[in-house]
């Protein structure tokens, strides 16, 4: 009982929605997904979670994203295990050799119409590992990126207003209004 | 057969698959609150099912027609299941499908075709979750057999509506043995519905799954089915365990009084039962699976004392 | 009518099964023709019976006729009545589907057995079948039987070259003649108390019989008729002698000869004997909750297909043998509406049981033809290879876990119901094994579901694991309309269940025990249409064919539904998701595997064991290069209850061999010994 006591006297601390503004993320190519995705996966996302060899930094930020403070899952958004149930294909790390087969059969198992977020530095080009012979110098050299979103690695601040962009959804604006960019 | 009784007859049969999914939503609500987080809506799970509506599939090709039928099967399990059982009124009451063990065995057919889809897609995940699901379920079926059967004996009756009726005026001295076929009732249901401390709804670990490992071949509409069949199941155990174990309040007649409170009194009841198994889940750690049979049989071991205890 | 019913057509079935045993043999050369005559003689003989024992079921007249013979205890006497026209239904209707079934299946022994052997002695065996439920005469019955028993033994050898199947045969030898053993023992006690063999003779003289004789003609009958229907722990022939015949001859075995012992208990138990005891209602009920409860347990265990089937019919005997437990138990108390309710849920079953584990075993059977193994491990993906097959199958395996709308679902909820009702009003120990029988079955339902999602999963689906699995060919048609025929039967069965719920009530309640039971033309205890079935005043109600048209329309509904809401969606075919890597059939969940958590939770009772095998690269064994493991379990039936009753039996008779010294002046005092004995016995009498 004392256990239930000391949760709900817990202060809450929360990142509102509209703390999260239109942070950068840049469009790589096939874009033309992005409005009719962004109607169906508006109120629910499933999140698959790649590490094609990456230094789990941006792991750790994704893994943050789901605590009280940044909640993802308010927002609908939530992480599945299978690639089958997956709307949106998160790849961080620069796609090392060993991982491209088993990157490219995750992509292949997920159902159309899908999304293809590159996360971090290391997945866009490579990073701090670009041009090393181990590795393939960014995700978008295996699979077809929808989104990038840079950082080395992005703060779950970063990811979050990234993937509400991706939604077109930010507290009370409608689609395609951005606010001014918030650090 | 008026318009009030085809109107009645369409909300009974439609009742579950309607509100099922929004008690996934509450107990997952009130576990997001107890972990100081806001969670998502209560209506989440129905954008859920409306967004793989809207999604292609894919299909296995080591996968034949059973992986490709089982989920409409397993559903309309659940659909016959939800129009037998008393939600809000024992008039609606039906003496061809509403035996105990009719409902029961609905349930363990269901089992039975998941496990089979879960098998037929060849993946090392879905084979191993079938075989913990079979071995849950192979053990769940003494105790829940027998706490519905305590209640059967105490009021005269194996069909649900009847047993809902004859518990609602049952005399003080019956009280022990219905609170205790409650707990092992309780027990059961948290096993068939795959909650803590049997399986975690919400794992990513295929190793830690049972029900889940059972349907990562899914995508698309089966995989709504699926979902939407799981949420049937957990309501269709709350209603059983609230309109059988304290009916108090369920209408007994078609009119339009008796039928309001009955609706109102359902969803209160159904709205604390899911409270309570979130704050179980919160507050209890996933058992090792061979400690599950331990509190199995413990289940059972309750119930046979219950019907000891029977004096009719 | 009365031409249907009459004892020509009888002798005319058998004269069938006479000449094809006959024509069999004696074109012993020629295989095909041995098969032909064999078989369609065999299907000809079972038809006709089919339509006798129908028409007595449904007329309900006894039809007794005799032949008498120039020996003075024993005449030929049968008498066909309710309960035996019942079991000759059974019979014959699965006689006459396996016989089909036999008509494609044994072209697999062209060339290297004898057809006509097989031919002559399965037609005999079914032939004794139908005449060891219709025998009046102690005598006759026990030479009925022994053929029966010799029929069956040798059609366990037939394939004699392998070392296994004469292994199972002598054994299966030498469990049944020790059960007959007992049987004799229970005819002789029978005779003592009525002088003579004839069973109607026998009725009225165990009416004046003490309790102790009644009680001792109980239990050495249900020794030795349970060693015939394989109750734990008389069942260790059972698993290796019904895999080591063909597959027909097992589909018959496990489906109706094991119920020819159900069939003498039900008889005198509920028939001969005056009254019942409640100790052996009691005693039944235990046997059966421990029969089914470990038989599925160690189906569970098997990756054998036939061995796994065949622990599954000591499972559903434990099943038949609650129900008549329970009627008994109701018949000692007075009860005849409730006994008679026992009594049908027990026929049924049977029946049921008849017709899902031979449609199992023949499924088994082309199985194993398509793939020549037996063992499961090897099996996978014969669904899309084997398709029919694997249809029936699954309506087998969905029957036999009792799972709604079949019939094994309605059997095991007509057993539930009669054993609820032992729960109040009686005793605490009868309560108490009342209780325990009703999970004992409710865990069984559970584990055989577990058991055959097993069987059935590893068989059919996911990838072949094997190159024989891989080369399966779909059987012949002959085959699959035998198959097709008892998945229809077992579909018609659930769906009707009302109304044949209303007929077995009636042969139930024709038994002599439960005389008073029920007003003619109504079942025990409630009433039963096709619609629905209404036990006791509306304790419970259920109606089967609203179950099945629930489920038919829901799952219409469904599909339209969902099909209409998701018409532009497409569906692609592509690899099964392997977590990024390539699926070899290893990955696949493996038989062993699947049941191995319930072993393990069981061990105690289960005795698991392992036994690993490695072979190393080098002599300094640092580096594996094959590993095996086996699974299985340590049989403790041999280890407490057989060996140590060898051993007490040859030391015992080791002592007694000191006896034998070869002296004869030793044999002349033993003469002399036993003379002066009687001489002070006589004098004492007077």
């Amino acid at each position: 009982m004392n256990l239930f006591t000391k949760i709900l006297a817990c202060p809450k601390i929360l990142l509102e929605k509209r703390s999260f503004g239109a942070e950068k993320r840049s469009f790589a190519g096939g874009s033309e997904t992005a409005a009719q995705t962004a109607k169906i996966f508006r109120r629910s996302l499933a999140i698959r979670l790649v590490t094609a060899g990456s230094t789990n930094a941006c792991e750790q930020e994704l893994v943050a994203l789901g605590n009280s403070y940044y909640d993802v899952d308010r927002f609908g958004i939530h992480f599945v295990a299978s690639p089958r149930h997956a709307d949106m294909l998160m790849v961080t790390g620069p796609v090392t050799r060993n991982m491209r087969e088993a990157l490219v059969r995750t992509y292949e198992a997920m159902p159309a119409p899908k999304l293809v977020v590159a996360v971090g530095d290391d997945a866009i080009d490579g990073g701090i590992f670009k041009g090393s012979y181990g590795v393939l110098d960014g995700v978008r050299n295996v699979i077809p990126v929808d989104y990038e979103i840079p950082g080395d690695p992005p703060s779950p601040k970063t990811i979050i207003s990234a993937l509400l962009g991706i939604l077109e959804e930010r507290d009370g604006k409608p689609a395609g209004q951005t606010t001014a960019t918030q650090a | 057969m008026n318009m009030t009784t085809i109107i009645l007859w369409t909300i009974q049969i439609l009742l579950v698959p309607a509100l099922a999914p929004l008690f996934i939503g509450v107990t997952r609500k009130i576990k997001a609150r107890l972990q100081n987080r806001r969670g998502a809506s209560v209506l989440q799970p129905y954008s859920d099912v409306w967004k793989l509506l809207h999604k292609d599939e894919v299909i296995s090709r080591d996968a034949s027609w059973i992986f490709r039928a089982a989920p409409y099967l397993i559903f309309a399990t659940t659909l016959v299941i939800g129009a037998s059982i008393p939600l809000f009124s024992t008039a609606l009451a039906n003496s061809l499908t509403g035996d105990f063990l009719v409902v029961v065995y609905l349930v363990a057919l269901g089992t039975f075709l998941l496990a089979l889809a879960g098998i037929d897609a060849g993946s090392a995940l879905g084979g191993f979750g079938s075989s913990r699901e079979m071995f849950v379920a192979a053990l769940t079926e003494g105790g829940l057999i027998l706490s519905l059967l305590t209640l059967a004996l105490i009021g005269k009756t194996t069909n649900l509506a009847g047993i809902a009726t004859a518990i609602g005026s049952v005399s003080f001295t019956s009280f022990t043995p219905i609170i205790l076929a409650f707990i092992s009732f309780s027990v059961a249901m948290l096993a068939e519905t795959c909650r803590y401390p049997f399986d975690n709804p919400a794992t990513h670990l295929e190793l830690t799954m049972i029900h889940e490992a059972m349907i990562l071949e899914y995508s698309g509409k089966r995989l709504a089915l699926m979902e939407w069949a799981s949420a049937n199941k957990f309501l269709i155990f709350i209603a059983i365990g609230a309109n059988l174990f304290f009916p108090h309040g369920i209408a007994d007649s078609l009119a339009l009084g008796p039928v309001l409170l009955g609706l109102a009194l359902f969803a209160v009841k159904a709205l604390l039962f899911a409270a309570a198994i979130a704050v179980i889940e919160s507050s209890t750690a996933k058992l090792r699976i061979f400690r599950l049979p331990d509190l199995l049989f413990t289940s059972f071991v309750l119930s046979v004392i219950a019907l000891g205890l029977v004096n009719v | 009518m009365d031409t249907l019913t009459s004892p020509t057509l009888f002798c005319l079935a058998l004269a069938c099964f006479a000449t094809g045993a006959l024509g069999a043999l004696l074109l012993g050369k020629k295989d095909t023709a041995a098969n032909v005559v064999g078989s369609v003689l065999a299907i000809a003989g079972a038809a006709i019976a089919l339509i006798f024992s129908g028409a007595v079921l449904l007329e309900g007249t006894t039809q007794s006729f005799a032949a008498d013979t120039s020996f003075p205890l024993i005449s030929l006497s049968f008498s066909v009545d309710r309960l035996a026209a019942f079991f000759v239904l059974v019979i014959s209707a699965v006689a006459l589907l396996t016989s089909i079934y036999a008509l494609g299946y044994v072209r697999h022994y062209y060339g290297k057995y004898s057809i006509g052997v097989l031919g002559c002695f399965y037609n005999i065996f079914i032939a004794s079948m139908i005449l060891v439920v219709t025998a009046h005469n102690a005598l006759f019955f026990l030479i009925v039987w022994e053929i029966m028993s010799l029929a069956s033994y040798f059609l366990v050898i037939y394939e004699r070259r392998e070392a296994a199947s004469i292994r199972a045969g002598s054994l299966y030898f030498i469990m049944t003649h020790a059960g007959t053993a007992f049987i004799i023992t229970a005819f002789l006690l029978m005779f003592r108390e009525a002088g003579s063999f004839d069973f109607d003779a026998i009725h009225t003289g165990l009416a004046t019989a003490s309790p102790m004789t009644q009680s001792a003609i109980f239990v050495t009958a249900l020794i030795g008729f349970g060693a015939k229907a394989g109750i734990i722990p008389l069942h260790i022939w059972l698993p290796s002698a019904h895999p080591a015949a063909p597959s027909h001859v097992s589909a018959l075995m496990s489906g109706v000869m094991i119920k020819t012992g159900i069939f003498m208990l039900i008889r005198i138990t509920l028939g001969l004997l005056p009254e019942v005891h409640l100790w052996w209602g009691l005693t039944v009920l235990v046997v059966g909750a421990v029969s089914s409860l470990l038989g599925v347990l160690y189906a569970l265990s098997e990756h054998d297909l036939k061995r796994l089937l065949a622990y599954h019919s000591i499972e559903n005997i434990g099943i038949i043998l609650l129900g008549l437990g329970s009627a008994l138990v109701f018949s000692s108390a007075g009860m005849n509406t409730l006994a008679a309710l026992g009594l049908a849920a027990a026929l049924f079953h049977t029946m049921n049981h008849a017709t899902f584990k031979a449609l199992l075993f023949l499924g088994a059977g082309s199985v194993i033809g398509a793939t020549h193994t037996r063992n499961i491990e090897k099996y996978g993906g014969l669904i899309r290879l084997m398709p029919q097959t694997a249809l029936f199958f699954l309506i087998g395996s969905m029957a036999i876990s009792a799972l709604p709308p079949l019939n094994g679902f309605f059997s095991e909820w007509l057993t539930f119901q009669s054993l609820f009702q032992g729960v109040t009003g009686f005793d605490v120990v009868t309560k108490l094994i009342f209780i325990l029988s009703i999970g004992a079955l409710a865990f069984t339902g559970g584990l055989a579901a577990a058991c055959f999602v097993k069987a059935f999963g590893i068989t059919f689906l996911a990838r072949p694991r094997s190159n024989a699995a891989s080369q399966a060919k779909e059987t012949s048609p002959l085959l699959r309309l035998a198959m097709a025929a008892f998945a229809l039967l077992i579909v018609g069965l659930g769906l009707f269940s009302g109304m044949v719920t209303r007929v077995l009530g009636e042969v139930a309640g024709d038994m002599a025990g439960l005389e008073s039971a029920a007003t003619p033309g109504s079942t025990p205890a409630g009433s039963a249409q096709f619609t629905t079935v209404s036990l006791l005043n509306g304790f419970a109600e259920i109606s089967m064919p609203a179950v099945f048209a629930g489920i038919v329309t829901a799952f219409a509904a469904a599909a339209l539904v969902f099909f209409l809401l998701t018409r532009q969606r497409t569906q692609a075919v592509a690899a099964t998701w392997d977590c990024g890597t390539d699926l070899t059939p290893r990955m696949e969940i493996t038989a062993t595997g699947f049941s191995r958590s319930i072993i393990t939770v069981m061990q105690g009772l289960m005795r698991p064991g392992s036994e690993t095998e490695i072979e190393y690269h080098d002599a300094n064994r640092y580096f594996p290069k094959t590993g095996t493991v086996n699974m299985g379990l340590n049989d403790i039936y041999r280890s407490f209850i057989y060996r140590p009753l060898q051993v007490i039996t040859t030391t015992i008779a080791g002592y007694m061999r000191k006896l034998q010294s070869g002296n004869i002046h030793a044999y002349i005092l033993y003469i002399f010994l036993t003379l002066i004995g009687l001489l002070a016995w006589l004098n004492f009498q007077s």
